[in-house]
Order: structure tokens, then C-alpha cells, then sequence
């Protein structure tokens, strides 16, 4: 085939067109994460003050108070999430990642991949039915293990595959020294893989501590303090919601104060854990 | 997001530590081993069988989780169930104050956001996925892929507080101001500019499933095999032509898989949907109008439904949720994972 010049010149001009195209799809992606963060940012520093951190809110009508007991709610949520869901992930990514060849780890495999797509709602829905109902109340169990249901697939997939970054020979020289498989396992396969998985349990956090929807009707909210189990309990997001619908100014303010704690919480455990996950997958290949 | 394969690692290349108490605890098989050795023997092979039932047992929860999830959610919408039947998904009555429950308004509202959120996002994600994979130089690529997984990161409700003060004041003064207007006369334009509604649902959803969806398809086109592409330039092929005819081609299962869990995402989307869509349960073919979708009343809802059939009436609407995103994920992984496999094969 002999082409004409004019024809090369066009097919290299749609190319470099296309090119363009592909970089200002890009450009448009970051615009609304440059607009969150600098929105965020901004009226999240005007609006933001100590009595945020250290007081309770104010009744309806007041101005001034802040979100403490949502902070601390939250941070109890996430412990209670964390003590749920890390056994089951980490020791089921541990079963994925030694004996993982069977039909049954792959439905395990598959089955999470699944979970990990299901609404949080959903969940949120499953975890009233199972544990509100039959309990007559909202508590903060029932919003710690709808957390915790969320951080299984993320910490079983990401502790499999941290655990196959582990070479084999090391296996291999434990199993040659006499070690049992179990104990090779967990203290030279999970050893050596502890810090990874402390990454992917980080992104896990990161995940779930922004997650409004599976809290709504399982740890419900709560406008002062509450250290109980079964008792509602505040969360930041949850407070986030109600604030930043309701109809006062002020609330608004804490809102955009909320959400600023919130996104500083989320974004520094995603991206140091990302950061950390990267630099060991480029170390291990 | 971690990319998730099945690729063999190669042994090696890492200093790794072994911590000493590894080898403290059975004896090594020697002349010092004499005293129990058929028991010793045993007892290890019952410590592995009973760590692998362990950690296995762990690992199956997850299943008896998705199980129980339908079991559970099946029995209590039962009394809903058994009221209305299928017409539960086809009445537009959605009445508490009656007691008569049907989710068509809220079924709608979920397809019409979902669909407007891939209308939008599916093209920016395919650009975003072609430019990083194969037109961009390696290094400037990370950074803005590393960007670009931000916007998953960042929670719901701080995206829906971000639409309400920012997002949704600029469309009612801007476009839909203009739309209403001008395009007014059209079904899909009518009605006066809210603002909130479906429009703007859909264009928060789009901007929280991008991620996913260029995410995927950067790992399938990561996945197909280098010869393909060589083969196109060789052959004379611009960029872009080898682009189209050896990569996109080539990966389009996986390009399908990766916007079929897009949309699962989308469907279940909760909290800035709720506070962005209006929460009307209307039937409208107005892209200004109020809407309303099964996640956002679960939301609204939930908490205060009174009375059993109302409740189960919710849980049904989980439920129907539950369904349509388990059968969508289920197909999409199957679209990605073969995909990837087959590039792996290859390659």
C-alpha cells in the first residue's frame, strides 16, 4: 500500500487529536477534586475553631458548640469495625494466599470481590435486621460490625496478595529447617508481610472511616456523649449529614468544619498507605 | 484500588527478615528427636490441618456473609413480599400513610441517575485510561492516575456537601437555567431550573464511578499483550490507530466488565445522591426534575418507618438493590477476570 502524504498527515494529525482529547479527559477528572479540596479547604479553615473539638453540639436554635462526641464516636466505630473485620480478613487472606489453589478459595475469592461491590446501604439494612431489631436499639455495635463487614473483602484481597509478595524460598527454607507449615506461616510468611498488610488495613480504615450510609440506622447518631455499646452512638459523617441538610447557617458551618477533619483523616491514610503499598509491589517484582 | 491478579511472583530480590523465634519451636529431626517420634509427627500434621481449618474457616464467612445477607433480607421483606407481589416493582404508589408500597418511582430514579452518570463518565474514563496506559510518558502518568484514584477516596457525604453549597447553586444559575429557557419546550429539558434533581445526581454519580471505571480499564489495558501493539506499529500504525485496533479492541470484554461495575457502584450510591436528587418519588422525563432512588429512600426512610409492612416494604427495596448489584458484579468480574487472564496467558 503506497500512501499518499497528505493521507500520513491526517492520520498523524488525528492521532495527536486524539492524544489532546485523552489528556483533556484528564484535566476535566481533576477538576472537581481541585474544587473539593480547595471548597473544603477553604471554608473548612474559616469555620473551624477549638470548640469544635471540645464541645458537645449545641441545642437546635443555639450557635457555637462543636462536634467532639462525633469525633470520638467515630474513632470508637472504627476500633469496634477494626475488631471485627481485621480476624476475619487477615486470617482469611492468610487462607487465599497458603492454600489458595482449591475451588473453594476461589469461591471465597470471587464471593469477596462481590461483597466488596454490595451497597453500603445494603449492608447498613442486613446489619439492622440482624442485630437492631432483635436488639429494640440503635448501638454502636451494630455500627461497628456494619463498618467491619466493609473492611473484610479489602483487608482478605490485600493480605493475600501482600502475603504472595513473600518469597517463596524463605518458605522454603522454614519448611527445610523442620518448621511446621503453621508456624512458618505466621511467623515467616506473615512476619515478613506485616507491614504491608498494616498498609492495606490503613486503606481499609481509609475506606470505611468516610462511610455515612451503613451507619444511618445501625449506630443512628447521638447529640451528646455515649461510651455504651448499646446505646446510639455520633459519627463524623453521620453529623455531616444531618448538618449540611438542615436549614441553619450555622450548622452549615460545622458541616464544612466536619468535613474538613473528616477529609484530612481519609485522604492521609489513603495516600500514605498507597504510597507505602506502591513502594513495596515495585520492591518485590 | 489494588489491582488484583493471580500472577506468579517470582522468588527472590527483597531482603527479608526471619524473625528467631521462627525455628525455636519443634526440635529438628535428628538423634535428638528420639523420645515420641510417631506422636510428634502426628500432633505437626494435626496443627497444619487444624490452622488450614482455621484460617479456612475464616476465609468462608465471607460466603455465609453474601448468604446470609439474602436469607436474611429475604425473610424480613416477606411480609411485603407476599402483599404485593410483583406489582411491588411495577406500582408508583408509594403511600406510608396508606400502607401500599410500590417501588417503581424509586427503581426509576436509580436506572435514570445511574445511566446519566455512565453517559458522562464512561467516555472521560476511557480517555483517562487510554492517555495513562498508552499515550502518556511513565512518570507524569503515575502522578495523574495517583490523582485521579483520589476522587475515590474522598466519602460520599463530603461529595454531596460539596454539591449542595457548590455544584448545585452553579448548575441552577448556569446550564440549567439556560436549558430551562431555551430547551424548555423539550420533555427532557422542562420545568424550571431546581438545581437539585436528577441532573445533578447524575453528574455527582459520574464524577464518584470514574475512578473505578478508568482504574479497571487501565489494569485490562495494562493486561494486553505487548506483542499486539508491536505488531500494529510495525506495521506503520499512529499511536492512536495501534491504540484503537490492538488495545481497545482487544480489551473490550474487559472495558465492559470494568462499566458494568461502574454502574453496580453507581446503583448503590447513597449519601450524595440523597442530598442531591430532591427526593420526590415522581415519575418525570425532565432531566431538572426532582427524582428519587432506592438507596436515597432506604436513607430517608429507614430509620423512621413505623409499622411492620412499611419496614419490610424498605427492606425490600435493599433487597431488589442487593440483587441487581450481586448479578451485576457478578458478570462484570467474570468479563474482567477472563480478560485479564487471557492477556496473561499470552503475554
Amino acid at each position: 500500500m503506497i500512501a499518499s502524504e497528505s493521507q500520513l498527515q491526517r492520520r498523524q494529525w488525528l492521532s495527536h487529536a486524539m492524544t489532546a482529547g485523552a489528556f483533556l479527559c484528564v484535566l476535566l477528572a481533576l477538576v472537581p477534586l481541585v474544587s473539593v479540596l480547595v471548597y473544603i479547604g477553604g471554608e473548612g479553615l474559616r469555620a473551624i475553631n477549638l470548640d469544635f473539638f471540645l464541645h458537645l453540639p449545641k441545642p437546635v436554635g443555639e450557635v457555637g458548640g462543636g462536634m467532639a462526641n462525633a469525633i470520638v464516636g467515630s474513632l470508637e466505630l472504627l476500633a469496634l469495625a477494626c475488631l471485627f473485620g481485621l480476624p476475619v480478613g487477615i486470617l482469611g487472606g492468610v487462607y487465599l494466599s497458603e492454600f489458595g489453589s482449591s475451588k473453594f478459595a476461589t469461591a471465597v475469592r470471587f464471593t469477596a470481590d462481590v461483597l466488596s461491590g454490595v451497597p453500603s446501604i445494603v449492608v447498613g439494612v442486613f446489619v439492622f435486621t440482624l442485630m437492631v431489631r432483635p436488639m429494640h436499639s440503635f448501638s454502636a455495635l451494630a455500627g461497628g460490625v456494619a463498618l467491619g463487614i466493609l473492611m473484610i473483602p479489602v483487608v482478605m484481597r490485600t493480605t493475600e496478595e501482600l502475603m504472595r509478595l513473600v518469597p517463596g524460598s524463605l518458605r522454603e527454607a522454614a519448611l527445610a529447617l523442620g518448621v511446621p507449615r503453621w508456624r512458618t506461616i505466621l511467623l515467616v510468611v506473615l512476619a515478613n508481610a506485616r507491614g504491608g498488610i498494616l498498609t492495606g488495613v490503613m486503606l481499609a480504615i481509609a475506606r470505611v472511616a468516610g462511610e455515612t450510609a451503613p451507619l444511618l440506622f445501625t449506630a443512628l447518631g447521638n447529640r451528646f456523649w455515649s461510651f455504651s455499646l448499646k446505646e446510639p452512638i455520633s459519627s463524623l459523617p453521620v453529623q455531616i449529614f444531618t448538618y449540611s441538610i438542615a436549614p441553619y447557617d450555622d450548622w452549615h458551618r460545622q458541616a464544612w468544619a466536619g468535613a474538613l477533619v473528616l477529609i484530612l483523616m481519609v485522604l492521609s491514610l489513603n495516600i500514605a498507605g498507597r504510597l507505602a503499598l506502591r513502594r513495596r509491589m515495585e520492591k518485590a517484582r | 484500588m489494588i489491582a488484583v491478579s493471580d500472577k506468579p511472583i517470582r522468588a527472590g530480590g527483597r531482603r527479608s527478615r526471619i524473625p528467631p523465634g521462627a525455628f525455636s519451636g519443634p526440635p529438628p529431626p535428628g538423634p535428638s528427636q528420639g523420645k515420641e517420634p510417631a506422636a510428634g509427627g502426628r500432633s505437626r500434621f494435626n496443627a497444619d490441618a487444624i490452622f488450614r481449618g482455621i484460617t479456612g474457616s475464616f476465609a468462608g464467612f465471607v460466603l455465609l456473609l453474601v448468604a446470609g445477607m439474602a436469607t436474611v433480607m429475604t425473610i424480613a421483606s416477606m411480609p411485603a413480599i407476599r402483599k404485593f407481589g410483583w406489582h411491588f416493582l411495577v406500582s408508583s404508589t408509594w403511600d406510608p400513610v396508606q400502607d401500599q408500597y410500590g417501588a417503581l418511582p424509586f427503581l426509576f430514579g436509580t436506572l435514570l441517575s445511574s445511566f446519566l452518570a455512565l453517559l458522562i463518565a464512561v467516555p472521560l474514563s476511557l480517555g483517562i485510561a487510554t492517555f495513562l496506559s498508552e499515550l502518556a510518558p511513565e512518570r507524569p502518568a503515575r502522578i495523574l492516575g495517583f490523582l485521579v484514584e483520589l476522587l475515590a477516596a474522598i466519602p460520599s457525604v463530603i461529595y454531596g456537601l460539596w454539591g449542595i453549597f457548590v455544584m448545585v447553586p452553579m448548575l441552577r444559575n448556569g446550564p440549567q437555567a439556560w436549558l430551562s429557557a431555551h430547551l424548555g419546550f423539550l420533555p427532557i429539558f422542562a420545568g424550571p431550573a431546581y438545581g437539585v434533581g436528577m441532573m445533578a445526581a447524575g453528574l455527582i454519580l459520574a464524577i464518584m464511578i470514574l475512578p473505578t471505571i478508568s482504574a479497571i480499564s487501565l489494569e485490562v489495558f495494562r493486561a494486553v499483550p505487548r506483542a499486539q501493539r508491536e505488531a500494529a506499529l510495525a506495521l506503520g500504525a499512529t499511536r492512536w490507530e495501534t491504540t484503537r485496533m490492538a488495545v481497545l479492541s482487544y480489551a473490550r470484554p474487559g472495558i465492559l466488565g470494568a462499566v458494568i461495575l461502574g454502574l453496580g457502584r453507581a446503583l448503590g450510591e447513597t449519601m450524595a445522591v440523597t442530598m442531591l436528587i430532591g427526593n420526590r418519588p415522581a415519575i418525570s422525563a425532565s432531566l431538572l426534575a426532582p427524582g428519587y432512588t432506592m438507596a436515597s429512600v432506604i436513607a430517608n426512610e429507614f430509620s423512621e418507618a413505623t409499622g411492620d409492612l412499611y419496614l419490610s416494604a424498605l427492606i425490600e427495596v435493599a433487597l431488589v438493590l442487593f440483587g441487581l448489584t450481586v448479578l451485576l458484579n457478578v458478570g462484570a468480574r467474570y468479563l474482567v477476570w477472563s480478560t485479564v487472564k487471557r492477556g496473561e496467558n499470552r503475554a
